[in-house]
């Protein structure tokens, strides 16, 4: 079978980071090609080069489809040649109708008018195509994410695409839903149509892939093939965590842990939104001096589970019981957790932790007012003092607080955002990706951060994406997966492999 | 030489570093000096500089209040009508109920800040975009206003205490021909209250290794800002005293700069505006700040609506219209940012009175109202221009 698509040599390069490492990636036409890895390895980037999303120029290497080297300006230079791209996010109007959606941008004309009944007719065909059963007429807004997610297809299939890529279909569907998606797929190739699926579910990857490749760090790590019976889950697990450990670890004396601090029961958090449950029957515990890791891949519930104990601020329709000390805790809104002693630093550190707009001091002091006022009025001299305090001992390295946090580096920035919490002197302290986007040295400064914390009895749970840093850091690890603990593990038995097995089962 | 060298090199950077602190300062004093030229000195006489500040008075106060809407990411565009319909219920209580002055405006404050609350309501709770629900207020107030006056039209308010509001002035203490000692001892006080409270900022400052300026720039910028407070209350006093509206107007801008610098409720009102989503995982209910700050919004619409109404002496159906967007426009060209988070109420007196002065200076030069709209709108853009490109700068 002839290559469809050849990714040559393929570098890019964000300000300080290597984000793709001369890969080389090929697809062969007609075949369901599947492309793995952990997050951060490159493979939404690698996506992104071929879709066009970084122009020609922006990246090193070829793109060459159908024998042809391809340099995209933009989206619309890669849709022209017959590549369609479907993000997670999907790219359709709320409000418009699923024929709107469908026809935007290349609807049909009569004398310079749009001809919508013809519209409509050809929306029924393509959607009979997807095996949706809907009327066009229907505002996509009134549809589950799944029969979104067939409109999308339907308006790749209007466009006669060669070359569809979906970048993790499956996340947001029930198990029906994905069936139906892999089924179709299928069908799919029948007709000819090339499809690149980037997936984390690694069951359904076997069940559906003629190849796959597996991206590591931004290389290319290998491509596993059906037809040699090569596609195994160990095989696959193996190659996306086998990278060596280098990250170094800042050593922890060793503590007896205390009393459970902070302990969750059965909690579940429904999105009336997305019309799914975020987190299911969730139980989970940390006690004083312990570092609890709660490992997982992009969108296993995580923040989630976090921020339904944290308070709820997103208003889903949450249950359980949250118990800190022993003692029932009310947890329907943050204020209640942060006078219990529980702290939350977010992992949005620029949406939802800081006002980049203010200087250090002010968000040093924000979360724990009180505690430098007296009858409402702010002693700002202790204010002062106080933020002081935290700029010598987490090392923030600005010119002064009066500096607007804008203009710190990502490092620092976290570490004002833990100063913040550590203000509201908690004795629980829930840390959600506290070193994503920043550099090594920071990092280890965070990593010895935490253990002091642990050493002095605090009780830290700690999300995380990395898994030599949940490894590395926890005494004990929860691994996510769609919304649920799959299991738990005692530093001594979890490897990555382990963790990996769990997070994608 | 190099004494005087250095001195401007540093007036120069300070200058440059703070344009965005003290732009609008040397924007006002150009301002004054070109009316001041084109009306022969009129501009500056005390008797204009003491109807200047009665004007800025009922849209200063709006202006403050818009600051703290603004602030938290919102507009309210029912400020004007509210105020005229306050005015108007304050009217109709002194001269049909006979109420005594002081209780009709206790009482009429009262409903100010239940209209306030009424949409802070809509806003926090409702979840309704707060330019719809106020452009839904400006609509039923200017209702209620007609109401209010349909059986009269126009009510004059004979009444002494109400009139003196934005008519009158303080008492005085001793009785000198063409002086008014009170207001100069004020201005002398004022003076010496604020170099106290200069020097002591900036020994605090020093004490915790801040950068602070060099002890001639100090004496400098106090010469120059205790010299313009003792110009202005010499001007009073040999008009006929400090007005009451300028009482009420710096006690407002006063407690209003206190709440927002020195208070928890200051600091999270900033914080609302700043980055709502973080401020509410820190603990901060962003509703009732919302709900806070339209209810102190009703309470100074109320009190700018006595105002105006005191100034003429009567209520009117036409009174309050278009309040909102002087008041809006203070703020802006008093540096608040269109997108939340960032402004002072002392900017935004400024800003009202940048524009009472455009008024009053092109009033003397005879220049007609339309010019005048003109230069309105083109001192607005150019100021909120100025706004977002010093900005940039991160600073």
């Amino acid at each position: 079978m002839a290559k469809i698509l050849k990714m040559k040599n393929i570098t890019k390069e964000f300000p300080g980071v290597k984000a793709l490492d001369n890969v080389n990636f090929e697809v062969e036409e007609g075949e369901i090609h599947c492309l793995v890895g952990e997050n951060g390895a490159g493979k939404s980037t690698l996506m992104k080069v071929l879709s066009g999303v970084y122009p020609y120029g922006n990246y090193s290497g070829d793109i060459i489809f159908n024998d042809k080297v391809q340099k995209f300006r933009n989206i619309k230079d890669s849709e022209k040649i017959k590549i369609a791209i479907i993000y997670q996010e999907f790219a359709l109007f709320p409000q418009l109708s699923i024929y709107e959606n469908i026809f935007i941008g290349h609807e049909f004309h009569k004398n310079n008018f749009i001809d919508w009944n013809k519209t409509i007719h050809k929306t029924e065909e393509f959607l009979k195509m997807v095996h949706l059963d809907v009327h066009p007429q229907t505002k996509v807004v009134d549809i589950g994410v799944g029969k979104q997610q067939l409109v999308e297809i339907a308006k790749a299939l209007s466009k006669d695409v060669k070359l569809l890529i979906l970048d993790e279909p499956t996340a947001a569907l029930n198990e029906n839903e994905s069936e139906n998606l892999m089924d179709l797929l299928r069908e799919l190739k029948k007709r000819g149509v090339t499809s690149i699926l980037i997936s984390h579910k690694l069951k359904e990857v076997i069940d559906v892939a003629d190849k796959v490749t597996i991206l590591r760090d931004g290389q290319t790590i290998t491509t596993l093939n059906k037809e040699d019976n090569t596609i195994k889950y160990n095989a696959m697990v193996k190659h996306m965590v086998g990278r060596e450990i280098t990250d170094v670890f800042p050593k922890r004396e060793k503590i007896t842990r205390g009393d459970i601090a902070l302990e969750v029961k059965d909690l579940n958090a429904f999105s009336p939104r997305l019309d799914r449950f975020l987190v299911k029957d969730a139980n989970f515990k940390v006690h004083q001096g312990e570092v609890v890791g709660i490992a997982g891949l992009m969108g296993a519930g995580r923040t989630e589970l976090a921020l339904s104990v944290f308070g709820n601020p997103l208003n889903y329709d949450v249950k359980g019981k949250v118990l800190k000390d022993n003692q029932p805790l009310r947890f329907d809104r943050p204020k209640k957790l942060i006078d219990a002693g529980v702290a939350y630093v977010s992992e949005d550190r620029k949406g939802k932790g800081l006002i980049l707009k203010q200087n250090v001091k002010n968000n040093i002091t924000l979360a724990n007012l009180r505690s430098i006022s007296r009858n409402y009025f702010i002693n700002r001299n202790k204010e002062i003092l106080g933020a002081e305090a935290y700029r010598k001992n987490l090392n923030i390295r600005t010119p002064s607080i009066e500096q607007k946090v804008l203009n710190l580096s990502g490092g620092n920035q976290q570490k004002v955002s833990l100063s913040k919490w550590l203000f509201v002197n908690p004795n629980v302290l829930i840390l959600d990706e506290p070193t994503r986007g920043i550099d090594v040295g920071a990092k280890y400064e965070i990593y010895t951060i935490i253990n002091d914390l642990v050493a002095k009895g605090l009780a830290i749970v700690l999300i995380s994406s990395e898994l030599p840093e949940i490894l590395g850091m926890a005494d004990r690890i929860y691994v996510m997966n769609k919304g649920t603990i799959q299991g738990e593990l005692s530093a001594k038995e979890a490897n990555q492999e382990k963790i990996m097995e769990l997070a994608t089962a | 030489m190099t004494y005087i060298k250095n001195y401007f090199k540093e007036l120069r950077v300070l200058l440059k570093e703070n344009i965005r602190d003290y732009g609008m300062f040397i924007a006002l004093g150009i301002i004054m000096i070109i009316f001041a030229i084109t009306s022969g000195g009129l501009f500056l006489g005390s008797r204009n500089i003491s109807n200047l500040l009665n004007q800025t008075g009922y849209i200063g106060v709006l202006s403050v209040g818009m600051t703290l809407v603004i602030i938290i990411r919102h507009i309210d565009l029912s400020v004007g009508y509210v105020s005229g319909f306050i005015g108007a219920l304050s009217a109709i209580l002194i001269v049909q109920y006979n109420l005594p002055a002081l209780i009709a405006i206790f009482l009429v404050t009262i409903v100010g800040i239940f209209i306030g609350l009424w949409h802070g309501f809509l806003v926090a709770y409702m979840k309704l975009p707060a330019f719809v629900a106020t452009l839904a207020g400006m609509f039923i107030f200017r209702g209620a206003i007609q109401q209010t006056l349909r059986g009269t039209g126009t009510i004059i308010i004979d009444n002494d205490l109400y009139r003196a509001i934005s008519n009158g002035y303080i008492p005085d203490i001793a009785s000198y021909p063409n002086l008014h000692v009170l207001t100069l001892i004020l201005g002398i006080v004022g003076v010496l209250i604020y170099i106290i409270f200069e020097i002591r900022n900036h020994r605090i400052k020093k004490s915790y290794d801040f950068e602070v300026l060099t002890k001639p720039m100090l004496i400098s910028k106090i010469a120059f800002i205790g010299g313009l407070v003792m110009l202005l209350s010499v001007s009073m006093a040999t008009h006929r005293g400090m007005p009451w509206t300028m009482v009420i107007v710096f006690t407002v801008v006063l407690i209003y700069h206190i709440m927002m610098n020195n208070t928890i409720l200051g600091r999270n009102i900033y914080a609302v505006g700043g980055n709502p989503e973080a401020a509410e995982l820190s603990g901060i209910s962003v509703k009732k700040i919302t709900l806070f700050v339209f209810a102190s919004m009703g309470f100074l619409s109320a009190l700018s609506g006595i105002m105006f109404a005191s100034r003429l002496q009567s209520a009117t159906v036409t009174a309050g219209r278009l309040f909102e967007l002087e008041a809006i426009a203070g703020a802006f060209v008093g540096g608040v940012s269109a997108t939340g988070g960032i402004g002072k109420v002392t900017g935004s007196l400024i800003g009202a009175f940048v524009m009472a002065s455009l008024t009053s200076g092109m009033n003397l030069m005879g220049v007609g109202s339309a010019v005048q709209f003109i230069v309105k709108g083109a001192v607005l853009v150019i100021a909120v221009i100025f706004d977002v490109r010093t900005r940039k700068e991160g600073k």
